[in-house]
């Protein structure tokens, strides 16, 4: 086993720790103290708040190509509600853009 | 669309289990009741209405080997589509550096498909301390969400051994999540059926990884086929049903202004805690 390897599975281990701690959390935290609304309410815009932190970078970085995928995967999920065509479609449109040169 | 979970919050002054799960089941909109999908946060939209269902009274909590088998027959819909975007995660993974066993040893340990997704954009060799640190930090952020779903599960599990309940804590999912509650609030108190749709679901997970990495490791440039997108166009998809109208949507806008001024201003991956957690801190202060 090369050191690097090693600290490859020591990353995944810190992320598979990680990711319990958030499963057993709530459930640990909850026994001992009720969640307030306030907590719920941030908690409830959470998972919106990280969709967004992370696409808009990224799409910012990839340039013309990531705005035309991202808004084809947009706009395919909100007319077909399926997550598997909104994701081909962004890819098939990056692909095509991508070899149109944009 | 928010209309169905906006009118039913106000319901729990009503006084009957029964009650609340007709209206339940009147409320919930025919789409949102098919058999869910692996899609993380998606299913927050349920949060409401199905945590008000688990605390109904019901059956007291136990285990049996019964409830393995039965936890793993109400998984079986989803397994399909969990697949495909195990397989995805794979491709994802081979693009990014990773080796098979680093994306089959990720899939195991972690079982949380975005935050996979991410893990492999952020991946870098040599792996240095600072990159574990921000890779855990991460992860933690992405699966923030995992914290409000078990809280849901306490009043069920609660009064459960320890032994029988962190198991199946471990291997929790949005769709096992929504699936248990739903068992639950048709009067089911097997706690065994929780364990049993993790582990269907984490095995599938685990074994749809490996074709995902094979063809990942075939194709040259991912950049020609999109497949670099992957991951954010996913996650758009995503963002689409948890849309509850504009003003739940300011938390969003300041999250997107903040990650874009902090990935301007600072090298890597921060964007996303940083971005995440304003949103977050900001709907502490927007009354409903």
């Amino acid at each position: 086993m090369t050191d690097g390897f090693a600290m490859n599975l020591l990353a995944i281990a810190a992320m598979g720790l990680a990711t319990f701690a958030m499963r057993a959390g709530g459930y640990w935290v909850m026994g001992k103290v009720p969640i307030t609304p306030r907590v719920r309410r941030m908690l409830e815009a959470l998972p919106g708040s990280i969709v967004v932190a992370i696409v808009l970078p990224i799409m910012a970085r990839a340039g013309l190509p990531g705005v035309l995928a991202i808004g084809a995967a947009a706009g395919t999920m909100l007319a077909l509600r399926k997550e598997l065509v909104a994701v081909g479609a962004g890819m098939l449109v990056a692909a095509l853009s991508r070899l149109a040169g944009l | 669309m928010r209309s169905a979970q906006a009118k039913f919050t106000r319901v729990p002054s009503c006084q009957y289990a029964s009650d609340l799960i007709a209206r339940l089941r009147l409320r919930v909109p025919r789409k949102q009741r098919r058999l869910p999908h692996l899609s993380p946060g998606l299913l927050l939209q349920d949060f409401h209405a199905m945590s008000v269902a688990a605390e109904s009274p019901a059956a007291p909590a136990f285990w049996s080997t019964a409830g393995l088998a039965e936890g793993a027959r109400l998984a079986l819909p989803t397994l399909p589509v969990l697949g495909v975007f195990a397989a995805a995660f794979g491709v994802v993974a081979a693009q990014n550096g990773l080796s098979l066993t680093e994306a089959v040893l990720m899939s195991a340990f972690m079982f949380a498909g975005a935050s996979q997704f991410v893990a492999a954009d952020i991946w870098t060799q040599p792996m240095t301390v600072a990159a574990i640190v921000t890779l855990t930090v991460v992860t933690a952020t992405v699966n923030l969400r995992f914290v409000l779903i078990s809280a849901s599960l306490r009043p069920w599990l609660g009064g459960a051994p320890a032994l029988q309940t962190y198991p199946a804590l471990s291997l929790l999912t949005e769709p096992g999540w929504l699936m248990s509650t739903r068992y639950r609030s048709a009067g089911g108190g097997d706690i065994a059926v929780l364990f049993g749709i993790g582990l269907v679901t984490w095995v599938v997970w685990i074994a749809a990884t490996i074709p995902g990495h094979v063809v990942g490791t075939l194709v040259a440039d991912p950049r020609q086929f999109g497949l670099d997108l992957v991951m954010p166009c996913f996650f758009t998809a995503m963002l689409i049903p948890l849309w509850r109208g504009t003003r739940r949507a300011i938390p969003w806008a300041i999250a997107g202004v903040v990650a874009l001024a902090v990935s301007f201003i600072i090298e890597g991956w921060w964007f996303i805690v940083a971005g995440a957690t304003a949103g977050s801190l900001s709907a502490g202060f927007i009354d409903d």
